[in-house]
């Protein structure tokens, strides 16, 4: 594009409105400019010359250059890599201030608990060993704390006997991150399908699971589960009632140890995809009605295609693409949002582990959780925003 | 006799990843009571920009606009006589009216705002106004926009227009979403308004030959640019410029069409 | 000259609803071989219901109450197509009578490529093609409607309204039919473009030789492209004629009416009272 940019006019702030027709004629006339990106035309003369060719002829409509070499869209993928960091950074910083904003800190409460069998000399080490000296500035602390971090080092957890938050945490997230997250899959995707089915067949005798699964979605999780304890654990006997696996099993990487851990996540993954199954059938069948009216469905039954091809090609790969949203929502949601449902199941994750930490007032701990709740939400919504480039060109364009 | 000038007026936009775009390039005419002007472009040729900018929605980048000589005020007291001054009737007469309020609350609004009249005739005013654009004041005065037809909703939206006894009226597409048959009664309205009222009207549209038939005179623009203008019958029967020209080959025209054919072989190529 | 391609008979369509409104009624017309017949009416008047009612397109709560629709196939075969099986419907749309849609913005799949839309069509309807076959035909369609094979892996929100008409007139062309419907394919454009593409289509027609059944509410234009008119008004075919004849020799009232409508760009002025 020229680089004295006042002698090129372009079409209105409209132009990439859709119906813009004249700006493309003059953007083909001209000779060149055929391949160039829609806006500048040279103004002198192109009216002129743009009567003498017969447009039909010259394929004039055209507002875009032709798409060369690469598809990747670095554009949108450098913006997302910004934002990512930039809320990243922001996140941790908050997670640094806001338990120094709190009145009381962790050794004050680590040396009320002990009641008097610490030193009050002790306190001095452990606000060292906590980052939390008041000696230091609070912007040396800060930085301290980033370093740290750098280091994967996010301090000493008081209520686990004083073991590093890293790895209290590592022992727990495993836990979590496949029962509720293969939950969560298989709840997005069953739910998915089924919304698809049922929006396509709207009106029909599928219409039925609308008001179930939304009844199925209010019933608080944790009564459901208490429900499925009483069912299948102790009346049926066909589950364990909790824990990950039995007391006295070692863990290993051994068809006893898997088989085990798989019974012992049924009740606890069943009651997830039965409460939140509901929405993602909801969201599905509704998006699925809007994109139903829409003209391209029409075109595709005039085309001739097959229903089944009209429902999966056309309608649901549209209607999902609001969904993917929600599910990066979910699925940042998987590490906190299941406390109550490892409360049940006794499971050792890490929703439990953030309730008693809060119990104990273990703010190392604590904030370890959150740094990993923050990053995980994040984690999710990058691969859900790879997911829509994927599913949807018009973003990588449009946001960049 | 009000008058508004556009002087010189050039608009341009940055647009991310494209530079700048020149949305209108010295854009100057002037328009006085008494008299319609058309100003005919397809989109993209920058007349939204005018009107945006008639609406205080834009600013112009270089140039001036003129009310009576004084450039517009950017608020206060002189920007609301600006606005009593110059109504604008929009394309959609739907998105212009808001669904929750009656009929009457459309048009005593205004009345209200610009103290047209004392409150106590209020009512009058607004069955006055509902007259004047041809509705049956007590069929209308109490329903919501949606209860009446797209030709009733235009009529209300030039009847708020009207209240504030503006001197200019700016009409931006105001037939081209309604149903053909009623399009002529609505242009109608406003044609016999304009010579009732000694309004000027700014007539903005895609459209040649309503252009040529509601306008005294005719501006065609073309990205960005004013490139013929005159009086209406010169400009769409006798145009200059190739891009005028263009625009009227274009246009559909039976009248031309048949006598064309006729003088050729019957049965002709189509 | 009547060599009827399709023969519509009593066709009447009713939206189920309370009241039940009567969309189509009883419409009686023949549609021959070649030709370009418009429908003209005002929103409302049924002549988008009609169109997609022969195709069996309308979705509840509209009902085909009565009529008959035949295909007179080229080949010589009479297909009644109210007594087609579902399967038979599926495969007779597009291969026979295909369609040009309003606003072509969403008449295009957004999510994928407009190639792979065209590819579709013969995927689906010529199964014998493989797939250099199949984005040789694809290529080669672009190509006959002047957006370039190149843009085969284009989405649809990458072109101009005008680029995109151009992509859903070369679907319907694809199988070569021997109907195409349009309707409002350049409602939404702007007039140089909208000339450009009725230049296109008449070109094509020339080429292919397919009958167009032509639908808007735009009379100057339908007078200029179309060889007969039908003028509907309330679901109901009011005046159908040659359109020399509905120009200078206008029977119905309501034609009349509708041709006034219609400001003359060049004629004697006086429509408009100034």
């Amino acid at each position: 594009m020229s680089a004295d940019t006042s002698t090129t006019v372009g079409p209105g702030p409209d132009s990439r409105n859709p119906e813009n027709e004249a700006v493309g004629v003059q953007a083909a006339v001209a000779p060149g400019l055929g391949a160039a990106p829609i806006v500048a035309a040279p103004v002198s003369g192109a009216q002129s010359d743009a009567v003498q060719f017969d447009p039909t002829l010259v394929g004039t409509t055209a507002t875009k250059a032709e798409r060369g070499g690469s598809r990747v869209p670095w554009r949108f993928i450098g913006g997302r890599v910004l934002f990512y960091a930039f809320t990243a950074f922001a996140a941790i910083s908050i997670n640094f201030f806001i338990p120094r904003m709190m009145k009381g800190d962790a050794v004050q409460a680590y040396m009320a608990q002990s009641r008097g069998l610490l030193q009050p000399s002790a306190e001095k080490a452990l606000r060292i060993q906590f980052g939390l000296d008041n000696s230091t500035s609070l912007w040396q602390q800060y930085w301290h704390y980033w370093g740290m971090l750098l280091h994967g080092d996010l301090g000493i957890s008081i209520s686990s006997g004083m073991a590093p938050v890293s790895e209290v945490i590592g022992a727990a997230l495993p836990w979590t991150l496949s029962l509720v997250g293969i939950a969560t899959i298989i709840s997005f995707v069953v739910g998915t399908i089924v919304g698809a089915v049922v929006g396509w067949r709207r009106g029909g005798r599928l219409d039925f699971l609308v008001p179930v699964t939304t009844f199925l979605g209010t019933v608080p999780y944790f009564w459901l589960g208490l429900i499925f304890i009483a069912v299948f654990a102790s009346l049926l006997g066909w589950f364990p009632a909790g824990h990950a696996y039995e007391l006295g099993v070692t863990p290993g990487f051994n068809l006893d140890f898997i088989s085990e851990v798989i019974s012992h996540a049924a009740l606890p993954a069943l009651t997830i995809v039965i409460a939140s199954v509901g929405g993602w059938v909801l969201g599905m069948r509704n998006m699925m009605l809007t994109v139903l009216d829409e003209d391209y469905i029409t075109v595709a039954q005039a085309k001739g295609m097959p229903d089944r091809r009209v429902l999966w090609r056309y309608a649901a790969r549209n209607a999902v693409l609001p969904q993917i949203q929600s599910f990066a929502l979910a699925l940042g949601f998987i590490v906190g949002g299941t406390l109550v449902m490892e409360m049940v199941f006794s499971y050792p994750g890490i929703g439990l582990l953030l309730l008693n930490a809060t119990n104990a007032k273990d703010y190392a701990l604590m904030q370890g959780i959150f740094l990993v709740l923050v990053l995980a939400v994040l984690v999710a919504n990058i691969l859900a925003d790879i997911a829509y480039a994927i599913l949807d060109p018009r973003v990588r364009e449009t946001e960049a | 006799m009000t008058t508004l000038e556009f002087k010189n007026v050039t608009k341009i936009y940055n647009v991310r990843g494209f530079g700048q775009i020149k949305a209108l390039d010295e854009v100057s005419f002037t328009l006085r009571s008494h008299q319609t002007i058309g100003l005919v472009g397809q989109s993209g040729s920058g007349k939204s920009t005018i009107a945006k900018i008639l609406t205080q929605l834009e600013t112009p980048t270089r140039g001036e606009v003129l009310l009576d000589g004084a450039p517009i005020p950017r608020g206060g007291k002189g920007l609301r006589k600006y606005r009593q001054q110059l109504r604008m009737v929009f394309q959609d007469p739907f998105a212009s009216l808001n669904p929750y309020h009656s009929i009457r609350h459309h048009i005593e609004r205004p009345l209200r705002l610009d103290k047209v009249v004392p409150r106590d005739q209020l009512d009058d005013e607004v069955r006055r106004l509902l007259l004047r654009v041809r509705l049956e004041p007590d069929a209308v005065m109490e329903r919501r926009p949606h209860e009446l037809s797209g030709g009733q909703r235009q009529r209300v939206a030039i009847a708020r227009a009207l209240a504030s006894r503006p001197s200019l009226l700016v009409a931006d597409e105001p037939v081209s979403m309604l149903d053909v048959s009623i399009r002529l009664g609505v242009l109608n309205l406003l044609a016999d308004l304009q010579r009732e009222e000694g309004l000027g009207v700014l007539y903005i549209t895609h459209d040649l030959a309503t252009a040529r038939h509601f306008s005294d005179e005719i501006m065609v623009l073309n990205q960005g640019k004013v490139v013929e203008r005159g009086t209406a019958d010169d400009v769409i029967l006798h145009p200059h410029d190739p891009y005028t020209q263009e625009l009227r080959a274009a246009s559909p025209d039976p009248e031309e069409f048949f006598r064309d054919r006729s003088a050729r072989t019957l049965g002709g190529v189509r | 000259m009547t060599d009827p391609l399709l023969s519509i008979r009593d066709f009447s369509v009713v939206y189920d609803v309370d009241p039940p409104v009567a969309a189509v009624k009883n419409v009686t017309i023949d549609i021959e071989r070649g030709e370009i017949v418009g429908l003209a009416g005002e929103s409302g008047s049924g002549k988008t219901t009609l169109a997609y009612g022969i195709q069996r397109l309308l979705k509840p709560p509209a009902v085909i109450t009565s009529g008959d629709v035949v295909f007179h196939d080229a080949d010589g075969e009479d297909i009644d197509i109210n007594s087609l099986g579902v399967e038979e419907m599926r495969r007779f749309r597009w291969d026979k009578i295909s369609m040009v849609f309003q606003g072509a913005m969403n008449a295009l799949n957004p999510v994928t490529t407009i190639g792979a839309q065209l590819d579709d069509v013969f995927l689906i309807h010529r199964p014998e093609m493989n797939r250099t076959e199949r984005r040789a035909a694809v290529v080669d369609l672009l190509e006959i409607v002047k957006v370039g094979g190149a843009r085969i892996r284009s989405y649809p929100h990458e072109l101009s309204g005008g680029m995109r008409q151009r992509v859903m007139i070369a679907m319907a062309l694809a199988l070569r039919p021997q109907l195409m419907v349009m309707d409002e394919p350049t409602t939404a454009l702007d007039v140089l473009v909208q000339r450009e593409i009725l230049k296109q289509i008449s070109q094509l027609r020339h080429e292919f030789g397919f009958s167009v059944i032509f639908i808007t509410h735009d009379l100057p234009l339908l007078l200029e492209i179309s060889d007969r008119i039908a003028i509907m008004r309330e679901g109901a075919i009011v005046e159908l004629a040659t359109s020399e004849q509905i120009w200078s020799d206008p029977e119905h009232e309501y034609t009349r009416s509708l041709l006034s409508s219609f400001p003359r760009l060049t004629g004697e002025k006086g429509v408009v009272v100034r």
